[in-house]
């Protein structure tokens, strides 16, 4: 796996205490979720500050996926608190319709909508939801395919595309909604290794960009050069939250660090 | 075909031809209106509120326990009752079919729902349309694509059930055969060629279904 060397600089220019003067985009706070007997989450408490990449990793079925998708609302859970942007999502007053539309989201398998052209994958959302102009959301779409290196695929359906462009249009089409965070599922997870890297590289430019992300993803390499911080969950619960560097450096629970040394040698 | 008078039919054609077009019309906006109450009946079991899913599965498994005819024939000779004024063969024929069609199609328009994978659902909402636009511009075109083909064979069979409506006496196809064939006495030929109509109309369908299905599978 490559990535480009660029990402170092990028993270030098913010700093550790630049990053903590930020504004909280995304707070779980003392987050728990059952299904039935099962704790799928414990008291998970995290924040992802404006502008922020953080990381989530951790064995699969540590909870890190859930985490996520409470994040916006995909997933309920029974105690505990989550904020975006100052907006409680578990509040039963909140319009979750519109608190979606503001976050964006990026799933394993892309989920792009078969039955529609990549252009219409991206423009379905701001029209009907924002009520965009077509013109307008074309327009848009336009420009973010250009960006993701897919103009000329704007015709295609989702089919006609390799799994590594169809996510680079699902993320495109998380764009058009101009969400003021991203929430990445194992966007890599489904990828054959060859097509890894113009994802990787797609999300790396937007965190250059000052994307404000969350990222659940096995690829450490991402997590070591473009994440600000990493959490790492098992079992369910939040077991570490550091900066990268540290993290990588000096885990500091066993779990963690046996965590580490298995995915890495795999990599 | 030695026992068919084609003469004889073909001075009644145009009795007969009027019969027909009056059956397709009752299969064409029976097929429109079953096919919206029936998606209607599926999303709501699916995804509305328990109370209304309830309500929809007793709506849909009562229908499907009761014979076509019955449905017919109480909604002509019921619906004066209630509404104190006769409301015609056609019309009645035609709600009684829709109400009683929905029921099926419901059921395969909802097996096509579920065959949609759940996470294209959740991608929908989690961009932020409403979960009736969701199933408006995601969920339902896909399942619909998947589900034409199951929808045009009970739609063959529909055709073949508009001939029950000669119990309230409205002359489709099959009862203007029937009259014909009572007034010239020539009872078996005329009923050899409406089975003979009927098959060819409904093969055709089949077979146009099967090269619709050949055509989605290679797509």
């Amino acid at each position: 796996m490559t990535i480009p060397l660029r990402l170092d600089s990028r993270k030098a220019a913010r700093s550790e205490p630049d990053l903590v003067q930020r504004p909280v985009a995304i707070a779980i706070d003392h987050v728990s979720k059952k299904y039935g007997d099962l704790d799928v989450l414990k008291d998970c408490s995290m924040t992802v500050r404006r502008a922020e990449v953080v990381v989530v990793c951790g064995p699969s079925g540590s909870g890190k996926s859930t985490l996520l998708k409470c994040v916006n609302g995909l997933e309920g859970f029974q105690a505990g608190a989550i904020t975006v942007a100052g907006t409680s999502v578990g509040d039963r007053r909140t319009d979750l319709t519109k608190l979606r539309s503001q976050i964006g989201m990026v799933f394993q398998h892309f989920e792009l909508y078969p039955h529609l052209t990549v252009l219409q994958n991206i423009t379905l959302a701001p029209i009907r939801v924002l009520g965009r102009a077509k013109s307008e959301a074309i327009d848009k779409a336009m420009s973010l395919l250009r960006r993701v290196g897919l103009a000329d695929k704007a015709g295609c359906y989702p089919g006609q595309l390799s799994g590594g462009q169809q996510q680079r249009a699902a993320i495109a089409r998380a764009l058009a909604m101009d969400p003021i965070a991203m929430l990445f599922d194992e966007p890599t997870s489904a990828l054959d290794p060859e097509t890894i890297s113009e994802v990787l590289d797609v999300m790396t430019e937007l965190a250059r960009d000052g994307m404000t992300m969350m990222v659940v993803t096995h690829e450490m390499g991402f997590a070591r050069h473009v994440a600000d911080r990493v959490v790492f969950m098992d079992g369910g619960c939040i077991l570490e939250e550091a900066p990268a560097e540290a993290f990588f450096a000096q885990p500091s629970t066993e779990r963690a660090r046996s965590f580490l040394s298995k995915i890495l040698r795999q990599q | 075909m030695g026992g068919i008078d084609l003469d004889l039919i073909a001075a009644t054609a145009p009795f007969l031809w009027d019969g027909l077009c009056t059956s397709f019309q009752l299969l064409l906006l029976a097929m429109a209106g079953g096919i919206s109450l029936g998606a209607i009946l599926a999303v709501v079991r699916i995804a509305g509120p328990k109370p209304l899913a309830a309500l929809a599965a007793t709506y849909v498994n009562g229908l499907r326990s009761i014979p076509l005819i019955m449905v017919i024939l109480w909604f002509y000779l019921l619906m004066p009752l209630a509404t104190g004024r006769p409301i015609g063969a056609f019309t009645s024929a035609l709600v009684a079919f829709t109400i009683f069609e929905a029921a099926y199609y419901s059921e395969i328009i909802r097996a096509g729902i579920q065959s949609v994978s759940k996470q294209q659902l959740a991608a929908a909402t989690a961009s932020g349309l409403s979960q009736l636009q969701a199933y408006r511009f995601v969920v339902l075109p896909q399942a619909f694509r998947k589900m034409t083909p199951i929808l045009l064979s009970q739609s063959i069979a529909l055709f073949q059930d508009t001939s029950l409506v000669y119990v309230v006496g409205l002359r489709d196809f099959m009862t203007a055969v029937s009259v014909t064939a009572n007034r010239e006495g020539h009872l078996v030929a005329f009923y050899l060629f409406a089975a003979l109509v009927y098959f060819v109309l409904c093969c055709t369908g089949a077979q146009s279904v099967q090269l619709l299905k050949k055509s989605m599978v290679s797509q």
